[in-house]
């Protein structure tokens, strides 16, 4: 007779799930979770992979009109390494036993929300040297301290994403340089372009703290490890040094050193224009979500085409032996 | 390259080499030995690399414009693949040709400062695809070819195009791999599939013809270029095995005809190939005096 030892007690699991936490280790798909974290996991990576995958459009836009082959192939690249990204981030909620086809069907229902960036419009090529310079620089920043979140496999998505999302850092500034040194249409170009995107990419760091009602108990599962607040002034330091170096104007008469904080002040955000965003009235949300969802839908018939062909295949062999 | 600390990863600036080919260069043919070889008329040499370099830079577009609108996310990754290889080999081919005709003029000169009627590539390159049925034909028809000159092409007498060439077989190898298989699925696949796959083949076939027309510039480089009657056998083999597989019949459909006796090699196009231009030529040519 097998003597097994009694199952450990839910207090006992969830006691060393706080432990595991505490100890700064990090909870793999194996190990038991709370209820909630589990569902705080699934819809802050779906959430995330949505904005790879919406993100994929507004850059996207400007792959077949790419004026050089050299900045054609950078931009295809880049747009194809987004997808990519899209991909890990599903295959990590899958294993909280998230779907990959329920989450996009919850993204072109509008039940799960992507970033609010991606809701403006590209209207200049220099859009796609900005993107990667300021937006894709905000993303670094917010998503270099998710390398270490307590959730194993996407902190591990998330080291590979950050090291392309900073090549893409690097390729944005290295256009913008290009472009700053070419003609005076060009440099209008990439001023026109920060105007527009500036403002946006301090939203995506969120709500100010004080205003954010997920923080708390995320930072106290490790699965955040600054406030919004933080970053964003992070964000404001890095990027200023930048745009000198640039040759653009940051569009906030506020921005200023400030000796005593050690940091930039800067204005107010408009948060009337995020709120607005995020609740669908940004100048694109309809059209995002509207292509992904025709792409999903125009897609149907082949991909029930591929489980025919393998349910065939697999009647085949069955017949067979 | 370090994937194991995000901090240290970001600091790592020199890893260049694990991007996608072309991402990291103004110039293709940078360091390489791009001398004519005697015997070899330089003229004829380079309308034979706008040919090849045109289909693959035209293919890539219409490729380019289902980004986002693939129906899988692994598809998405694959089409963006095959179409960056095949800009790959355009920037070599299209830089080939401005050392072969003596111009010195660099890959972005035939890109975007050439009209419709100088454009060199077959008539199917530019066809749009107006579903993923007619992506795949298309894709499986020309690669199909494609690879099976290149195969050829890897003894050619002019060095910087055979070596453009070796390069280009592995791609291409992949790039037919991938279509065949999606022609598979669809033809057996479902009723809905396999119509649309019919249909898509219907499209695709009147203009098959005219990728084994041999031009004049083909026949008079012996052995530099590859005849591409000479393919013929060897593609119909592989669709047929292919069509087979995914239970298609070849179609038996008329060739399209050409225009005053020309055809895409001519620089005679289909009405299509205008706007194809004017959306890839756009912005370089607003800013003719611009760098990128």
């Amino acid at each position: 007779m097998t003597v097994t030892e009694p199952a450990p007690s839910e207090s006992d699991l969830e006691q060393h799930f706080e432990h595991t936490i505490a100890k700064d280790q990090r909870i793999e798909p194996r190990d038991w979770l709370p209820e909630a974290y589990r569902k705080t996991m699934i819809r802050q990576i779906a959430q995330h992979a949505h904005s790879e995958i919406i993100g994929m459009q507004p850059e996207g836009n400007w792959i077949t009109r790419a004026p050089s082959l050299r900045r054609k192939a950078i931009l295809l690249a880049k747009v194809q390494d987004e997808a990519g990204h899209g991909l890990y981030l599903y295959s990590a909620a899958e294993t909280l036993g998230g779907d990959r086809g329920d989450l996009t069907e919850k993204l072109i229902s509008g039940r799960q929300k992507y970033s609010s960036i991606f809701n403006y419009p590209t209207l200049s090529f220099a859009d796609v040297g900005v993107i990667g310079w300021l937006v894709d620089g905000a993303a670094i920043c917010n998503q270099v301290p998710l390398c270490r979140s307590s959730y194993g496999p996407y902190a591990r998505a998330m080291i590979r994403i950050c090291k392309e999302e900073s090549f893409h850092q690097r390729q944005g500034y290295e256009l913008l340089m290009a472009m700053m040194n070419g003609t005076r249409k060009q440099r209008e170009a990439v001023q026109d372009s920060v105007n527009r995107f500036w403002w946006p990419s301090l939203m995506m760091f969120g709500p100010s703290d004080d205003d954010s009602p997920n923080t708390a108990q995320s930072m106290a599962w490790k699965i955040k490890r600054h406030t919004n607040d933080e970053l964003r002034q992070r964000f404001v330091d890095m990027t200023v040094p930048q745009a000198e170096t640039l040759g653009v104007t940051l569009p906030d008469p506020d921005l200023a050193w400030n000796a005593d904080r050690g940091h930039h002040d800067f204005g107010a955000i408009d948060w009337d224009e995020l709120k607005q965003v995020i609740s669908g009235g940004g100048p694109c949300n309809t059209e995002r979500v509207e292509r992904r969802r025709a792409a999903h839908e125009d897609g149907a018939w082949v991909r029930e085409a591929a489980a025919a062909h393998a349910r065939k295949q697999q009647q085949r062999k069955e017949a067979a032996a | 390259m370090a994937f194991d600390n995000a901090y240290e990863a970001l600091a790592d600036a020199h890893d260049d080499a694990r991007w996608a080919f072309g991402t990291g260069f103004d110039n293709p043919l940078s360091g390489v030995d791009t001398t004519v070889p005697s015997g070899v008329d330089g003229e004829d040499l380079a309308q034979y690399c706008l040919m090849l370099g045109d289909d693959a830079l035209v293919l890539s577009h219409r490729l380019q414009q289902w980004c986002t609108r693939a129906p899988e996310l692994e598809d998405e990754v694959a089409i963006a693949n095959i179409g960056l290889d095949l800009l790959g080999q355009a920037r070599l081919l299209l830089a080939r040709t401005g050392r072969a005709d003596g111009s010195g003029r660099g890959e972005d000169h035939y890109a975007y400062f050439r009209g419709e009627h100088e454009f060199r590539n077959v008539r199917l390159a530019e066809r749009e695809h107006a579903d993923f049925a007619q992506l795949v034909a298309t894709v499986l028809v020309l690669t199909t070819w494609r690879l099976a000159v290149f195969q050829r092409l890897q003894a050619s007498a002019d060095p910087v195009l055979a070596a453009i060439a070796q390069k280009g077989v592995n791609e291409l190898t992949y790039h037919r791999d991938y279509a065949a298989q999606w022609v598979v699925r669809l033809g057996d696949g479902t009723e809905t599939s396999h119509a649309r796959t019919v249909a898509a083949f219907d499209e695709v076939w009147p203009l098959v013809a005219e990728l084994f027309e041999p031009h004049d510039v083909e026949r008079r480089l012996d052995g530099v270029a590859v005849d591409p009657a000479e393919v013929r056998a060897e593609f119909d083999d592989v669709l047929a095995q292919v069509l087979s597989a995914a239970t298609l019949e070849t179609p038996v459909v008329p060739a399209k005809a050409g225009v005053a006796g020309g055809k895409g090699r001519n620089g005679r196009h289909t009405e299509q190939m205008g706007y194809l231009l004017a959306e890839l030529q756009s912005v370089a040519r607003a800013y003719p005096e611009a760098t990128w």
